[in-house]
């Protein structure tokens, strides 16, 4: 299945525009550094980055390993806690009124504020990480599937119903398969919040990973290293990115086929 | 046994202040086609809801055989077909027994034995969205006839199809009813339909809605399309249309 989905994600079609893009900047980039003489702690050429990049690779590997962790870790208790959000708001109106406003609430709060506080309840392990990387990312993911599931047709319910169908059952046959196009496109926009979330936790204070990685390179003026290492992030958020859509035409291979009819 | 299989006697229903149904009665026979128009807005869709018990009436009653009808007297078909995507249509004709506990592959079987007289052989592991609009609508009357209800509700069940799909189903439909003897309870606006299908037609009058004429259809059965020709056909939708214009 997966070798017959691939090529169709990576074909020239859809990747080869952002990479002219891409490739245009960067050599603008290198001949603006090069010709202007710019001190490479200030900003180091593209080809720079990817010399001492590589240089630094098992240093690099090394870091990337534990942020990948905590991205999962924490990701994946944020997927926990939205679908067990969105599904409690589904069955009960009270829950409802009582929790989507608190949900709103929890995203004012200033999480460059938050997460060294975190650091000082929770010292420099996983939990801080977890929950940074969970409060930035299961909104998205419960506002998804609250709507996802809210925006059953009323005349499906009805359908059901009639057919003596309880709660339950009009759940599990109508809304919860209706909800899964809103909620990978949730999905989506929580897993690249996960990974800028994961750097941030360790910026703010970790024993390993990209974020401290950056953070320490930054103050011995290894620029160069620093962008190396945002260079990895956005290699793996783009990767994660593409994976969900993956899973989605594993998981939910009707929505691709109905949209397209 | 009684004589009638439904009786409805003097549903009422409101809407807060706006009354939609008002001591509201009729009654069917025991594998009787029987139709139901009015104007727009007149509580047709009302009727039917508490015929397929998604609504409590607040006054009458609605029995049949002479007991109270329960959720599971009705096989309730709306006027969208609403398959789901995510169900092949062979899946799709099985939810309501699915939903009333029967095993899947009891119900794949059930269905499956009612593809061929709906027309829809071949297409058992499709999507409804490779179907065509008269075919989703049989998909959807399959999934309502398979479960075995006493009654059929239909809702304006050919509504959205053109104009010739609709005649070829409602031929088709006179044809799977004779065969198959169902009680039909049909709403629609669309006169011919209600003479060309029923043995009866019910003219509801505008809000609040009570039975304002009933015409009896006296039209040999099975009826080909060449019936609308028939000097009775032509009375009887005469008759209709002046109803629905007086009221």
């Amino acid at each position: 299945m997966v070798h017959r989905l691939l090529p169709r994600l990576l074909s020239p079609r859809r990747l080869l525009p952002p990479l002219v893009i891409v490739a245009a900047l960067l050599v603008t980039w290198q001949v603006a550094v090069t010709v202007l003489d710019v001190r490479p702690q200030v900003l180091p050429s593209p080809l720079r980055v990817v010399e001492q990049g590589w240089a630094f690779r098992d240093a690099l590997w090394a870091n990337t390993v534990p942020t990948l962790q905590v991205t999962a870790v924490g990701f994946a208790v944020s997927l926990a806690v939205g679908w067990v959000l969105a599904i409690v708001v589904d069955f009960s109106p009270w829950l409802r009124r009582a929790l989507v406003p608190l949900l709103v609430a929890s995203q004012t709060l200033p999480i460059v504020a938050i997460a060294p506080l975190l650091i000082i309840w929770f010292g420099f392990g996983l939990l801080p990480k977890v929950v940074v990387i969970a409060l930035v990312t299961f909104f998205p993911i419960a506002v998804g599937l609250i709507e996802g599931f809210a925006a059953t047709d009323r005349e499906a319910s009805n359908l059901l119903r009639s057919m003596g169908g309880d709660r339950w059952q009009e759940f599990r046959y109508v809304r919860l398969p209706g909800a899964m196009p809103s909620f990978f496109t949730a999905l989506r926009i929580g897993i690249t919040y996960a990974v800028t979330g994961a750097i941030f936790a360790e910026y703010v204070g970790a024993r390993s990973g990209l974020g401290i990685f950056m953070n320490q390179q930054k103050n011995s003026f290894r620029t160069d290293l620093v962008l190396a290492a945002v260079v990895v992030t956005a290699v793996i958020s783009v990767a994660l990115f593409g994976l969900t859509f993956l899973v989605q035409r594993l998981l939910v291979p009707w929505y691709r086929r109905d949209a397209r009819a | 046994m009684p004589e009638q299989k439904i009786v409805v006697e003097g549903l009422s229903v409101s809407f807060g202040e706006l009354r939609v149904l008002d001591d509201l009665s009729f009654d069917v026979a025991p594998g009787e086609f029987v139709s139901v128009i009015g104007p727009s807005g007149c509580g047709k869709s009302t009727l039917f809801n508490v015929l397929a018990g998604l609504r409590e009436p607040d006054r009458g009653a609605v029995l049949v055989d002479g007991a109270p009808a329960g959720r599971e007297t009705f096989g309730y078909m709306p006027q969208k077909d609403l398959l789901f995507p995510w169900r092949t249509v062979l899946d799709n004709t099985t939810l309501g027994l699915e939903v009333a506990g029967m095993r899947r592959r009891d119900a794949r079987e059930k269905a499956r034995a009612l593809f061929a007289p709906f027309g829809l052989a071949g297409f058992e592991r499709s999507r409804p969205g490779e179907l065509s609009g008269g075919m989703r609508q049989r998909a959807a009357l399959l999934r309502t006839v398979v479960q075995d209800r006493e009654v059929l509700l239909l809702d304006e069940p050919f509504g959205a199809l053109d104009s010739l799909t609709r005649t070829a189903m409602q031929e088709w439909l006179e044809g799977v009813r004779a065969r198959y003897g169902w009680t039909v309870l049909l709403i629609t606006h669309d006169i011919r339909e209600a003479v060309f299908l029923s043995d009866r037609v019910l003219v509801l009058s505008p809000r609040p809605a009570q039975v304002r004429r009933e015409v009896a259809v006296d039209l040999a059965r099975p009826r080909a399309v060449e019936v609308v020709t028939d000097p009775a056909f032509a009375a009887a939708e005469a008759e209709l249309l002046a109803a629905l214009r007086a009221s």
